[in-house]
């Protein structure tokens, strides 16, 4: 247990018992070593948004099926609501917030729904910008199939959806050629 | 909604798994993906007592082709699979399926052994297990046993994996030379569970005639269904009419069992046309 006693692994904290039925969990979130005392149950995404306090990733149905609260583990983008925050203890994790460059300059994901018109409301853009930065570092060249493809697994009720596909197309353009990034 | 309060360890080894699991029983669980059991939990349809997490047994995580089988650790995530040239080449059938599995994201996290254990009736990896007489290894507190497809599936949601054991790996055989394969499925909305769906295998013989037919449905009964449609002589309308005679699938909010049985004769005829197809473009080659 990690009460202060030496330097035990991430691993040794969380195979030890727990203190007090919480676990010290240890997240890399956006290049900041984070960490935070949760119980067993605490789901990633309110380990993000309650304990450490990044709300800009978004909780939905809390069953995997609206794709809202999509972020990137290690690189790979996986729902936040279908994983426990101390199975992640140690990853990478990757929210909208760290999509953003550091100077401010928004990612050519973020660029392209805001060239595009992809969000109207915006509840479920953090999970359509997390899920298409990955796929777009799998397939930088999607076809106009292969966008309706990565963002199959997320719901949006504002924009039906038309502009988002062009968002994905778009923000391949700005990556290819990210001088255009800045036009807005 | 949130998950109800249980215990939790993230063991390192095999043994330490099942030492937990031992202890646990009969109220343990495994947590591998966790895309199944993690909706289970926050919807508190299910609540074990004690989750064994089994992220950290990274030598769980292999997918390789050993003695005419392809075989598929607990850890191995279906993008994992999906994505592995040698298994395409080896069982195309895991392809097909995998690629029909919920969505990218949710493969990405997913293990393809955690859903064949989930044993859900609507799911892709069932039918295939089912389909190519595969089989699953159990490891237990007395020893490993290896359970056959046709023994695996007990129910709706239950396979035969005792509260103490931890399912290691699964095997599912290569495909024959002149065999061929192939998945037809509908849903309502891309990516959802299928309202039915068909796994398709067929063999022809040195003269090019149909040596077999066998077909696997999911959706349309509690555990994988399994029908041998040989005697449809290859032609695949035939064999649509006769799967539609052999099925008797429930009604639920999805469909109608009408509309059921008639999907399960359209995407019989669908699927077995393509692996009659894919195979004569194999004993061709």
């Amino acid at each position: 247990m990690a009460s202060g006693d030496g330097n035990p692994t991430i691993n040794d904290r969380v195979i030890n018992q727990p203190q007090d039925g919480l676990f010290d969990v240890s997240l890399i979130v956006n290049g900041v070593t984070r960490t935070a005392w949760v119980p067993a149950r605490r789901l990633l995404s309110d380990c993000l948004r309650h304990d450490l306090r990044l709300t800009g990733t978004h909780v939905g149905c809390e069953h995997g099926v609206c794709g809202a609260c999509t972020v990137l583990l290690d690189g790979v983008a996986v729902r936040s609501c279908l994983m426990l925050a101390v199975t992640a203890d140690g990853a990478r994790i990757t929210t909208v917030e760290g999509l953003t460059r550091p100077d401010g300059t928004l990612s050519p994901v973020q660029q392209a729904f805001a060239d595009c018109h992809g969000l109207q409301c915006g509840f479920c853009t953090p999970g359509f910008l997390t899920a298409i930065t990955a796929a777009l570092e799998e397939n930088p060249e999607p076809s106009p199939e292969e966008a309706r493809e990565i963002i199959g697994g997320n719901l949006c009720r504002c924009t039906g959806y038309q502009n988002i596909v062009k968002a994905v197309l778009r923000a391949a353009e700005l990556r290819a050629a990210p001088d255009q990034v800045d036009t807005s | 909604m949130k998950p109800p309060p249980f215990g939790y360890s993230r063991p390192e080894s095999v043994a330490e798994a099942l030492a937990a699991l031992g202890s646990a029983a009969p109220d343990g669980k495994v947590l591998a993906g966790g895309q199944s059991l993690l909706p289970l939990l926050n919807m508190r349809l299910a609540t074990p007592a004690y989750l064994v997490d089994i992220n950290a047994l990274t030598e769980l995580g292999f997918v390789r082709i050993d003695d005419g089988e392809v075989v598929i650790g607990a850890l191995a995530r279906h993008a994992q699979v999906l994505a592995d040239p040698a298994t395409s080449r080896a069982q195309p059938l895991i392809g097909q399926a995998l690629a029909l599995v919920a969505h990218p994201v949710i493969r990405n996290r997913g293990t393809t052994l955690g859903s064949i254990v989930h044993a859900d009736p609507a799911g892709e990896m069932t039918a295939v297990l089912a389909l190519l007489g595969g089989s699953v290894l159990l490891a237990g507190s007395s020893g490993e046993r290896l359970v056959k497809a046709e023994d695996f599936f007990l129910g709706p949601l239950e396979s035969d994996v005792r509260p103490d054991e931890l399912a290691t790996e699964v095997r599912l055989p290569v495909l024959g030379r002149r065999a061929g394969c192939a998945f037809a499925e509908v849903s309502r909305r891309h990516g959802d569970y299928a309202v039915c769906g068909v796994a398709a295998l067929a063999e022809l013989d040195e003269a090019g005639g149909v040596s077999l037919a066998r077909a696997a449905y999911l959706s349309v009964a509690g555990t994988p269904l399994v029908l041998d449609l040989t005697e449809a002589g290859g032609d695949p309308a035939s064999a649509g009419r006769l799967a539609k005679s052999r099925v008797a699938p429930a009604a639920d909010i999805h469909a109608t069992a009408a509309y059921r049985r008639h999907l399960a004769g359209v995407l019989t005829e669908r699927a077995l046309a393509g692996a009659l197809a894919h195979a004569r473009e194999r004993a061709g080659g």
